[in-house]
């Protein structure tokens, strides 16, 4: 180690290893998918993925995906649930891997809903 | 690496690695493989959280999610249903005794709720085994900083304002002693890590050594470059064979890394770390029967003055600092002394890690601010005594503490306020007793474990203990008089005032202690030969000859009035 600088980059690169290890901790948005029988398949896992990803490529922090059991809109799967830190949850349905991207970086990122991907917000 | 979702912490600690925790490991990644799931989820096996009583534990993050008692059977229905269907496993989560409620998180556990954890931080975060993992967690940059912007005198001043003391048991300031070791001149000096964990019961050392080894290398090198030394020792215990295991990985790792060794970040700065292995002693835990021991010499207390910091190993200043005090040392460092120091009491500042045992719910290793009552400790965070019994007396400080009251619960617990009702801080064993424990016999354990732990230089300690034993046997075995009471106060005041080390001076207290708080049960064993427990079979014995005794006299009287 030759210097402070040296163990800071060490220190980036490897903090993206643990990065999901600050779960329960401060202000987290969570992204969810459900996955219950009919979520999976009507192609939930691809969405899942899709979502891990664009969240990883983004370096996006204090972001989590995570999987659900079944929300009970088996109509509407694969459904993706968006909670923000003190804002009320909203169910996005038929989410396609290929509407993962606008999710994030519209809902996600600058706090403003899908509209049109919207099946409720009032569930809770 | 970048489609990773799910974390699955496997706790890897002494207690739940014997409960088969790296069976569990290996099933998880297994099962994983099977389902093409092991790129999303990383199965890490981490130090110690502390909740013993119900492990192996797995924590499931970012969900927060605590399992309890996993056994590697139950890797394929976690994987299954939490992972794949995304459905919690309800009958591995941790029920909580007296609500009989399920708790999902590990922030919503009443066990968690009141510690605050600065010297256990990476206990259950990190994999130990991975110096990247506590890199990313701010490892080492705590000795970079003081290394290329403090001088050693500013490093010792910042513990000094911390009022950081020692967590050993002794509670001496550790920037004084740091400062003491600086002043004294010399071309060669050496730290020592004290990890000679002694107290039955007692298992905090190991578990930062196994769960965090790297923060106790980095703040050994921070003390090196404080006082001046360029060589530490880590006297650990050989009994504990994962913590040497850890260490060695770790010292490895931070010798390639180049943050041990020579020129550390790129200053003239120079420091190594050896383990020099205990035989378990308990009276190695004496910083200059430790240094004996190092030396090669036999593990002897010697009389201080001359103390370790003027003439210590190989007559050299050395500073002999415990494992969980070098713990504390990097987040002083990173987020100041007044961090420190708006944790805990005035005289006692930050926490202590105490092995809460006995019988109570939550048996685990728990960090608390100084100053918490142990009422909290024992019916919050403890979850109360088991079974729904009534709490008689809490032992704190091991061997060498004594038995607190249940009247005495709500004094805040520092070193001094420990010391005024007659017990210590210790190491931080803490046993909890209810009704069913017999308090003579208790203090006959611990005088039993002074007699064969006493090194026997002194006679005060080797010989005294031994008789307040053989007094104690007495008592149990319902041959105990009243003088004898006595007896035991003025041997053990004696054996306090006279010997050596730490080990003598200490020894008599689980005696004097109980004598204080629970004469009436020594009374009740000496003049009625009763254990109220019915605990000490040495008097149930004597009862039963008496009866018989009683019985045969009674029998004789009857032969002779129908004789006459």
């Amino acid at each position: 180690m030759k210097s402070l600088e040296e163990l800071k980059a060490i220190r980036e690169r490897a903090s993206k290893k643990i990065n999901l290890r600050g779960g329960g901790e401060g202000e987290e948005t969570k992204i969810l998918v459900g996955m219950g029988t009919c979520g999976i398949s009507a192609g939930a896992r691809e969405t899942l993925t899709a979502l891990i990803e664009e969240v990883g490529n983004k370096e996006l922090k204090n972001v989590y995906v995570s999987q659900v059991g079944c929300q009970g809109n088996c109509f509407a799967e694969p459904i993706v649930q968006v909670s923000r830190p003190n804002e009320k949850p909203v169910l996005y349905g038929k989410v396609t891997p290929d509407k993962v991207k606008e999710i994030i970086e519209k809902h996600v990122i600058n706090g403003e809903v899908v509209k049109n991907l919207v099946v409720g917000s009032a569930f809770h | 690496m970048k489609n990773t979702r799910l974390h699955m912490l496997v706790c890897g600690g002494t207690g739940c690695e014997s409960q088969g925790s790296d069976k569990l490991v290996n099933a998880l990644n297994l099962v994983l493989d099977k389902y093409g799931y092991k790129e999303e989820v990383t199965v890490v096996k981490t130090g110690c959280f502390g909740f013993c009583e119900k492990g192996p534990i797995v924590k499931v993050q970012p969900d927060d999610i605590f399992y309890v008692e996993v056994k590697p059977k139950d890797a394929k229905r976690i994987v299954e249903e939490h992972v794949i269907k995304g459905r919690k496993v309800e009958d591995l989560l941790y029920v909580e005794p007296n609500e009989e409620e399920k708790l999902e998180k590990q922030h919503d556990m009443p066990f968690y709720k009141k510690q605050h954890r600065i010297a256990l931080r990476n206990c259950g975060l990190i994999n130990p085994e991975d110096i990247e993992e506590y890199i990313a967690v701010d490892g080492y940059l705590a000795l970079g900083t003081c290394l290329t912007e403090k001088t050693p005198e500013e490093v010792i001043e910042l513990v000094k304002q911390s009022g950081l003391r020692g967590r050993g048991g002794g509670g001496f300031p550790t920037g004084f002693k740091w400062e003491l070791t600086y002043r004294n001149k010399n071309d060669l000096k050496f730290i020592i890590c004290n990890a000679d964990e002694g107290d039955p019961g007692a298992f905090m050392d190991r578990s930062i050594l196994e769960g965090d080894p790297h923060s106790v290398l980095e703040a050994m090198a921070i003390a090196g470059y404080a006082i001046g030394a360029e060589k530490g020792y880590i006297y650990i215990r050989a009994e504990y064979p994962l913590a040497i295991h850890r260490l060695n990985v770790a010292i490895d790792q931070a010798r390639e890394l180049g943050l041990l060794g020579t020129n550390l970040f790129g200053t003239d700065f120079n420091f190594d770390v050896e383990l020099k292995y205990g035989a378990g002693a308990f009276v190695c835990g004496e910083e200059t029967a430790l240094i004996n021991s190092v030396e090669g010499g036999r593990g002897e207390p010697n009389a201080k003055p001359p103390f370790p910091a003027e003439s210590g190993l190989w007559n050299k200043p050395t500073c002999v600092n415990n494992v969980e005090t070098f713990a504390n040392v990097p987040p002083i460092i990173l987020q100041g002394p007044e961090w420190f120091g708006s944790v805990g009491t005035e005289k006692s500042k930050g926490t202590k890690v105490f092995a809460l045992a006995g019988k109570v719910n939550n048996v685990g290793l728990v960090e608390v601010p100084m100053g918490i009552s142990l009422r909290d400790i024992i019916f919050e965070i403890g979850g109360g005594i088991r079974g729904g019994k009534k709490l008689k007396a809490v032992q704190t400080g091991g061997p060498s503490g004594g038995c607190i009251p249940e009247k005495d619960l709500d004094i805040p617990i520092d070193y001094d306020s420990l010391k005024s009702i007659g017990s210590m801080m210790g190491s931080g064993g803490m046993i909890v007793m209810d009704e069913d424990d017999c308090m003579v016999n208790i203090s006959k354990f611990y005088l039993e474990f002074t007699e064969e732990e006493s090194c026997g230089k002194c006679t005060p300690c080797r010989v005294g203990n031994k008789r307040l034993h053989e007094i104690l046997t007495k008592i149990t075995n319902g041959d105990g008089t009243l003088e004898d009471l006595d007896r035991l106060v003025s041997l053990g005041e004696y054996i306090k005032d006279n010997s050596l080390c730490g080990l003598g001076q200490t020894s008599p207290n689980p005696v004097l202690s109980t004598l204080k708080y629970f004469r009436d049960e020594y009374i009740e064993h000496v003049v009625h030969k009763n254990c109220p427990a019915g605990v000490c079979k040495g008097i149930k014995r004597k009862q039963k000859e008496m009866k018989q005794q009683e019985l045969k006299e009674q029998k004789q009287k009857e032969k002779e009035i129908q004789l006459h």
